[in-house]
């Protein structure tokens, strides 16, 4: 049994099928990746895990319960956090006080109306985060503004947010897209050390092979909502199918 | 000190100095000269400026943090009054109770509503925000002001009549609202030269529950959970996908504000025993929201400046009339003094509305922050003017 195990799960947009009968599992602390072309369905998939989409048949199970029904911020407790295409970050507040967030709600919870002390002085918290930012080689950044930081270092928090909850599965939507290729290599070594180091279970979404190939445990592909192959990364490279409905095109 | 940092505490004494001390700020002419229209150091006025300063600390906890912007809480105020006013005629004219009574009734008010208008964000909350003021004034108006149930009084407003029951009522307490014998009207008047100075009970009794009510915000923003409501104000989406549940958190905000505005409407009922269903009226919830913006939204004492600011307005402008206006032209040739009465006199008097509406527009496009950002813009001024002059000193200090 894998941590996260998808049963057929089919979603439609009016006449559009985005997903067909998808069935995947995903090994826990493992890295699993999950590539296809343009409008396969990947982004749909990944919403369908974090309550952002409710399938229309099948079910998704984390860790042998079902996330189906559950609102995001449910989900999230139960130890999954995602990344977005988009950074998403709270832009009006510092890089300290972004990663403060993650930390309040790993301790306290989805509410908590802690409205009287000062939230410096609650010391693990800021601890805690000042620590993931030391992992983050943010440091330095701390008080900045986050909104002005360059795209690179936003997805880097962004990233460092959802690691500081320490999730079993973190859900990655094409963490490199846009970017540099030095920032590219950096969130590579950034990923590695994150899969080397913890216990974790990652699942990503990439278009850029060079990511996938270098992190990846697992493939699997998804072409028109429906999965083509499963596979290790070695035998995904050469398989015929693939070649032909992925590979082929962008090479 | 109080749990808050330097520059809090400093900002904290400087309110409560400039709130003690107001009697004295206030009247600044002398009681004889044509200036002392200006004076705004009477008790009525300057309790109105830390009342509505009040009604605007706890809009801004909302408005300022979350970035949720509601039209209804005049409604709150409102109910607050009612509550207040409800005790003086079955109870006692003692303030304290009518004032615990305004909160709480003001709390489980803004709970049912905010429950219901945060099902949706944005526009689509405070259209629903708009619609709660209106049904509250209709209701206040006609519908609860019939014989057999006579909540409001109607158009008249609710008052305390000699044959209400007034159970606590004794002999020998104030036949007026009072703090456990202490009327809310007994004024000391000091008169120094040409100048007086009034010190009246209720103004120093609103003006302490002010101080409160600000430090408790200063907490409030400094907390944990303001940084929460921020966060919500930044990406909702964010939050959720973070674990956090955004509606309770706003939903807080929203009581805590609805809470601020109740206590301001029982401290109006306190210092003039009458509440009046206009008091629901959408229009004084825009004018919260004037105040908050003018002011400064999000920042500490911007509600407070924006509120002095329209009462001042509202008070000291709109008694400005042609007489005056000749008066003060009067060093003026006959016809260019005429000239200049005629262009002033749309701007004053009844017309002072119209001044607001332009001030308020110039500070929304050029000082989005309101009058602390403007406050704030001529610091800095000053500070980097200061450090050309003195070029020794290469650093810069950090942005606040
Ligand atoms: N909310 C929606 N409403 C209608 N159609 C949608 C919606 N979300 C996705 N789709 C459609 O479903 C299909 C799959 O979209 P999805 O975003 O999952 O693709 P993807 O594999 O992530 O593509 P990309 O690599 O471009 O991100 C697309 O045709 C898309 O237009
Ligand atoms: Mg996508």
């Amino acid at each position: 049994m894998g941590i996260l195990e998808v049963k057929d799960v089919s979603k439609r947009f009016g006449g559009l099928k985005a997903l067909t009968d998808v069935n995947l599992s995903v090994a826990e602390n493992t890295v699993h990746a999950i590539i296809g072309p343009n409008g396969a369905g990947k982004s749909t998939l990944l919403n369908c895990f974090v309550g952002k989409l409710i399938p229309d048949t099948g079910s998704v199970m984390f860790d042998g319960e079902s996330v189906l029904g559950r609102a995001p911020y449910e989900i999230n407790q139960m130890g999954i956090s995602r990344v977005f295409q988009t950074p998403e970050i709270f832009g009006d507040l510092t890089v300290l006080e972004n990663m403060m967030i993650p930390c309040f709600a790993k301790r306290d919870g989805s509410f908590e109306l802690n409205a009287l002390p000062n939230m410096m002085g609650q010391k693990d918290i800021v601890e805690r985060a000042e620590e993931v930012l030391e992992d983050m080689n943010m440091a330095d950044k701390r008080h900045d503004h986050s909104a002005s930081m360059s795209r690179g270092d936003k997805r880097r928090l962004e990233i460092g947010m959802c690691l500081s909850q320490e999730p079993r599965l973190l859900l990655l939507d094409e963490p490199t897209a846009g970017m540099a290729r030095a920032d590219t290599n950096n969130t590579i070594d950034l990923l590695k050390e994150i899969r080397d180091r913890r216990n974790i279970t990652i699942a990503i979404i990439e278009h850029d092979m060079h990511v996938v190939f270098s992190l990846a445990e697992r493939i699997t592909v998804l072409a028109q909502g429906t999965p083509l192959v499963e596979d290790t990364p070695d035998n995904i490279k050469g398989h015929p199918k693939v070649r032909e409905a992925y590979l082929g095109e962008s090479a | 000190m109080f749990g808050l940092d330097k520059k809090d505490t400093t900002l904290l004494l400087v309110v409560a100095a400039l709130t003690m001390l107001a009697p004295f700020l206030l009247n600044p002419f002398p009681t004889e000269s044509g200036m002392a229209q200006f004076n705004a150091g009477y008790p009525d006025l300057m309790q109105k400026f830390v009342i509505f300063g009040i009604f605007a600390i706890g809009f801004n906890i909302l408005f300022g943090l979350t970035g949720y912007l509601s039209f209804g809480h005049a409604a709150f105020l409102g109910v607050g009054s009612y509550a207040a006013v409800w005790i003086f005629k079955l109870f006692t004219y003692n303030v304290f109770p009518a004032i615990l009574l305004s909160v709480i009734v003001a709390a489980l008010f803004s709970l049912l509503i905010g429950f219901v208008s945060l099902r949706r964000s944005g526009i689509y909350f405070s259209i629903l925000t708009l619609a709660f003021p209106q049904m509250s004034f209709a209701l206040a108006y006609s519908v609860l002001s019939n014989p057999k149930f006579n909540l409001t009084n109607g158009e008249t407003g609710l008052q305390v009549y000699a044959d209400d029951p007034q159970r606590f009522h004794r002999e020998g307490l104030p036949d007026l609202p009072h703090l456990f014998g202490l009327s809310m009207r007994s004024t000391h008047t000091m008169e120094i030269g040409a100048w007086s100075f009034d010190f009246n009970v209720g103004y120093y009794l609103c003006a302490i529950v002010m101080l409160v009510t600000f430090y408790l915000s200063v907490r409030i923003f400094r907390s944990p959970f303001g940084m929460m409501l921020r966060a919500v104000k930044s990406n909702q989406q964010r939050m959720n996908y973070t674990g956090l549940n955004t509606r309770p958190y706003t939903l807080a905000a929203f009581v805590i504000s609805g809470m601020y505005a109740g206590l301001a409407g029982g401290l109006l009922a306190a210092m003039d025993p009458l509440a009046g269903a206009e008091r629901m009226q959408w229009t004084a919830s825009g004018e919260v929201v004037l105040m908050t913006i003018l002011g400064g939204a999000g920042t500490l004492i911007g509600p407070i400046l924006g509120a002095g600011f329209i009462k001042y307005f509202e008070n000291i402008f709109s008694k400005i009339n042609d007489n005056v206006l000749h008066q003060w032209f009067s060093f003026m040739p006959d016809g260019i003094e005429d000239f200049m009465v005629f262009i002033v006199h749309p701007f004053v008097g009844k017309g002072w509305h119209l001044t607001l509406g332009i001030l308020f527009m110039l500070v929304v496009i050029f000082l989005p922050g309101g009058l602390v950002d403007g406050g704030q813009r001529i610091g800095r001024w000053l500070r980097s003017r200061g450090q050309k002059e003195d070029k020794t000193t290469g650093t810069t200090e950090p942005a606040e």
